[in-house]
């Protein structure tokens, strides 16, 4: 069984934005869509290792601060194969409180 | 069997393509009701540019825009049009052909415009599902629909069909690799260096690429699943589209015993071997040649109607070439031979790699008989002329790498087309020459861009050819014309003025009315355009709008500059470039306490700390604000920095106060947004040793009083201020300033410099709206001061005291 950890509460995102999640696999970003979709990712680019958490969520994409790359949320994927893409991780809602999955993120 | 029984000649084409329906519509220009005409065309569509499917693909245009005879046309013609009905059998002994539904049509005269096929290597995989070409309306349908569902495309081919492939797939949203055969892009097109800075540019766009790649397979089970290449490489992919090249389509004349090679051979009267039977188009091979580049379709269209009207005379000339790549953004010209043959041929370079600029001229015998352009493709007019005449170059050959103005001082960019003859070809992709254009823009009574392009269409496609275009229209007219602005960005077909005009005359005061009421593709934009709305609606509504900070990039939203290890810096304000040493005192102390690694002055007199970590950002700001230090908004799109001399003060040559004038004006200004990074300057005296002449506003003050300069930038482009005006009072200077700030506040595009902005209203405009019209700057500064009174609070104070401390902490640490 997977073992899920509580990072906090929905409300803790702002809508079309980001919070970071401080591990020892690396800071994690954790991002909610205007419709309260909310997806984590490796917060490092896949281009120049930007932070993602910092840019700009529109749709289901995040536009990287540093240089404009367009990051697909669900996929962690760059519109550009070459670059590699963001591993992106689990994570659920329950009853406003978010959870991602422990051994990922420590991975 | 046609059933309408008619004296008038019968004649038949097969193809409904744009080569063979410019021939029919020149023929109807010059013997309207001589024949019958029916046409054939293979695809469910009337005849539509079909070098426009890569704008359409990459959802600059739609397929309604690119038609170029609607059915409505054929109807007024009394063009009998059967579509989607591709001719099956030629049987020329009976003149006959039967199309694919057993509708068998006799034929007086006809026309063989069947185009070219796609070129697809022979390798397994090609009939998965996900696997297309990029040759028509079918084909474009499809990869946009692959684009809306999956998410890695891979284009095989690198030349120009696959490259505008790619870039329409990666506008799409699709993640896109091309597989090129070559060592370097376009290569029939291009050079080695040139097609290596458009691999570059294309690289940094986020198209990658495999060159020297061979495609072995593509492979999949159910659908595509990707390519393989024949070096063991693998890409997967949700879509491969194959794009290496077309040949002509010539089964039907082969079938009919006409001669074919390559193409359908035709004399210089477009007549195949059988004299009742011409071809026109991709599908003709004149003298060896055959053409996959509109321009010398339109000749020969020319050529044939005249035959079937009964002209003779007119003879089909193998023509000269040249290619324009239609990627937005990229330039690129090349016409003539790419390299020196020998040694009896010499080549002219030029060559700026930082700022992408490549040129090319190769030059046999006193004659310019290639030219490669890259990054800068302003002259390949001048240049394909040149080589189309065989003009003789060595009279400006020294200066000629640099461009029609170097080579022929004093001539004027509409003098080019003003030489030419009324014969020549301003329009590639439609077919249109100057004649033309002059002719309806004199009979029609034209003004205006768009309204030559809904005439004449010159201009109306790929648009490489508005700049002569505009000439001409400006030879005819005797006044300058502009060019259709942008939009916004692809969320919307809106340009940055329609947007700011329905801000203020509809009353929309959030960005989801402004994107419901402008119609936008998108429900919460994307990053190009939701900071242009947040700020066209704070400038607007400057007591009423609430600030988007999900719409601000980092830097503003934060309130310090991100650097590229995720660290921030710090530049405190230093009024006027003063300093004071408790303030310096104050600055040490942050760096030890924080352990800031670097400690910088910058080009506009102020202090940055760098590398200072994002959580010890408003305990930073808590100690300088301790101090009496306030952002220095170094981050912002709004007022940066004033610089300024020491003036009369200290200076032996000052003539006023230019540190006082500067501290004054940067506390008027600070806090201001604008719609990019705003920097002023105060020279005491003309020396400019604040370099005021490279600013947005500059000050210099003369015995006289003060000039103020505006519009300059020292960036990327280089553009020196132009003089708006000079007074005699600080106050005067304060309020010319903040007019002007107002003023291009509120008319600029956001993200453009004041530079940019100049360049496109021009000074006179500013100075009708602010040096002559005093009722009207009054007000402009007014506005200012009004937004002012709600901007002027310290973003550092505020986060000091805890305003988004969510910006500033992680939300969990998991150990």
């Amino acid at each position: 069984m997977a073992d899920w950890i509580k990072v906090g509460q929905l409300s803790d995102i702002p809508p079309l934005g980001a919070r970071v999640v401080e591990t020892a696999g690396g800071p994690v970003a954790v991002f909610r869509t205007a419709d309260d979709q909310v997806f984590a990712l490796h917060d490092t680019c896949p281009h120049k290792q930007g932070p993602l958490s910092e840019g700009m969520v529109h749709g289901r994409q995040v536009t990287c601060p540093l240089h404009n790359w367009v990051i697909d949320l669900p996929t962690g994927e760059a519109l550009a194969p070459d670059r590699g893409r963001t591993a992106c991780f689990a994570v659920k809602i329950e009853d406003g409180l978010v959870w991602l999955q422990k051994d990922e993120v420590l991975a | 069997m046609n059933m309408i029984s008619s004296k008038k000649q019968r004649l038949v084409m097969v193809g409904n393509g744009m080569a063979g329906m410019r021939t029919i519509e020149e023929l109807l220009a010059r013997a309207p009701g001589l024949y019958d005409i029916t046409v054939f065309g293979a695809e469910p569509h009337p005849n539509y540019n079909r070098i426009m499917l890569s704008s359409v693909l990459a959802g600059e245009k739609e397929v309604d825009d690119i038609v170029i005879n609607p059915r409505a046309w054929y109807a007024e013609n009394d063009i009998h049009l059967l579509t989607d009905e591709p001719v099956v059998t030629l049987d020329s002994e009976a003149r006959t052909v039967t199309s694919v539904s057993g509708r068998i049509t006799p034929y007086d005269k006809l026309i063989l415009a069947t185009g070219s096929k796609p070129l697809v290597p022979p390798i397994p995989g090609l009939d998965l599902p996900g696997v297309c070409t990029f040759r028509d309306i079918a084909d474009v349908e499809q990869m946009i629909s692959a684009s809306q569902t999956h998410r890695r495309a891979v284009v095989i081919g690198g030349g120009l069909l696959g490259l505008e492939a790619a870039w329409g797939l990666k506008r799409r949203g699709m993640a896109v690799a091309v597989v090129h055969l070559m060592p370097t892009l376009m290569e029939r097109q291009l050079d080695v260096t040139a097609g290596d800075l458009l691999q570059r540019d294309l690289d940094s766009r986020g198209i990658a690429f495999f060159t020297n790649g061979q495609t072995e397979e593509i492979y999949g089970s159910n659908r595509v699943e990707g390519v393989r290449l024949a070096d063991g490489r693998e890409i997967p992919a949700d879509l491969v589209v194959v794009a290496i090249g077309i040949r002509p389509e010539i089964t039907l004349a082969k079938q009919a015993g006409l001669d074919a090679n390559r193409g359908i051979v035709v004399g210089d009267d477009m007549r195949t071997t059988d004299q009742h039977i011409y071809a026109v188009g991709e599908c003709a091979e004149h003298r060896g040649k055959c053409f996959g580049l509109v321009a010398p379709l339109w000749d020969m269209g020319s050529v044939c109607a005249d035959r079937l009207a009964g002209i003779e005379g007119k003879l089909f000339k193998t023509p000269e070439l040249s290619t324009r790549l239609k990627i937005t953004g990229i330039d690129v010209f090349s016409a003539g031979v790419l390299a020196a043959a020998d040694e009896s041929e010499d080549e002219v370079t030029y060559s700026d790699a930082s700022a992408g600029i490549y040129k090319k001229l190769v030059i046999r015998d006193d004659k310019l008989v290639g030219a490669v352009l890259y990054g800068d493709v302003a002259d390949g007019a001048w240049y394909f002329d040149l080589i189309c005449q065989g003009s003789d170059v060595s009279a400006f050959r020294p200066g000629m790498i640099f461009g029609r103005a170097a080579a022929e001082p004093g001539k004027k960019p509409e003098d080019a087309v003003a030489a030419l003859p009324d014969s020549a070809q301003i329009c590639g992709c439609n077919g249109v020459s100057k004649g033309a254009i002059l002719g309806c823009i004199t009979e029609k009574k034209l003004c205006s861009l768009d309204e030559v392009r809904a005439h004449t269409k010159a201009s109306a496609s790929c648009g490489s050819c508005t700049p002569q275009v505009q000439q001409l229209l400006a030879l005819a007219t005797g006044s300058a014309v502009s060019e259709k602005t942008p939009a916004v960005c692809s969320c919307t077909e809106r340009t940055h003025e329609e947007v700011r005009a329905a801000i203020v005359a509809q009353q929309l005061k959030s960005q989801d009315s402004v994107r419901q009421a402008m119609g936008w593709k998108t429900p919460d934009g994307c990053a190009k355009c939701r900071p242009a709305l947040n700020y066209y609606l704070l400038c607007a509504w400057p007591d009423e709008y609430q600030d988007d900070s999900r719409s601000r990039f980092v830097n503003e939203r934060v309130h310090a500059n991100i650097q590229k290890d995720g660290t921030y810096s710090v530049v405190p304000r230093m009024w006027g470039g003063l300093t004071t040493a408790s303030e310096l005192r104050a600055i040490a102390d942050v760096v030890d306490k924080f352990d800031i690694p670097t400690v910088k002055v910058t080009g506009g007199q102020r202090i940055d700390l760098l590398g200072v970590k994002k959580h010890d950002l408003p305990a930073v700001w808590a100690d300088l604000n301790r101090a009496g230090m306030v952002s220095g908004h170094a981050y912002a799109k709004g007022l940066r920095t004033v610089k300024t001399c020491v003036g009369s003060e200290w200076c032996r040559f000052g003539t006023q106060d230019s540190t006082g004038l500067g501290v004054k004006l940067e506390k008027m200004m600070w806090g201001a947004w604008t719609p990019h990074k705003v920097k002023l300057a105060v020279s005491g005296c003309p020396r400019n040793c604040a370099e005021s002449s490279i600013k947005d506003i500059g000050i210099v003050c003369v015995e006289a009083g003060y000039d103020i300069l505006v519009g300059g930038n020292g960036g990327i482009e280089l553009r020196g201020t132009e003089k708006l005006c000079q007074v005699t009072s600080e106050a005067e200077v304060m309020e010319y300033a903040g007019a002007y700030l107002q003023l291009y506040r509120e008319e600029a595009r956001y993200l453009d410099r004041t530079a940019h902005w100049m360049e496109r209203v021009g000074l006179d405009y500013v100075k009708t709206r602010i040096v002559e019209d005093e009722a009207n700057r009054q007000a402009l500064h007014a506005r200012f001061l009004f937004a002012q009174s709600f901007a002027q609070s310290d973003p550092w104070a505020e986060r000091a005291a805890g305003r988004d401390a969510h910006e500033f902490t992680p939300m969990a640490t998991v150990a």
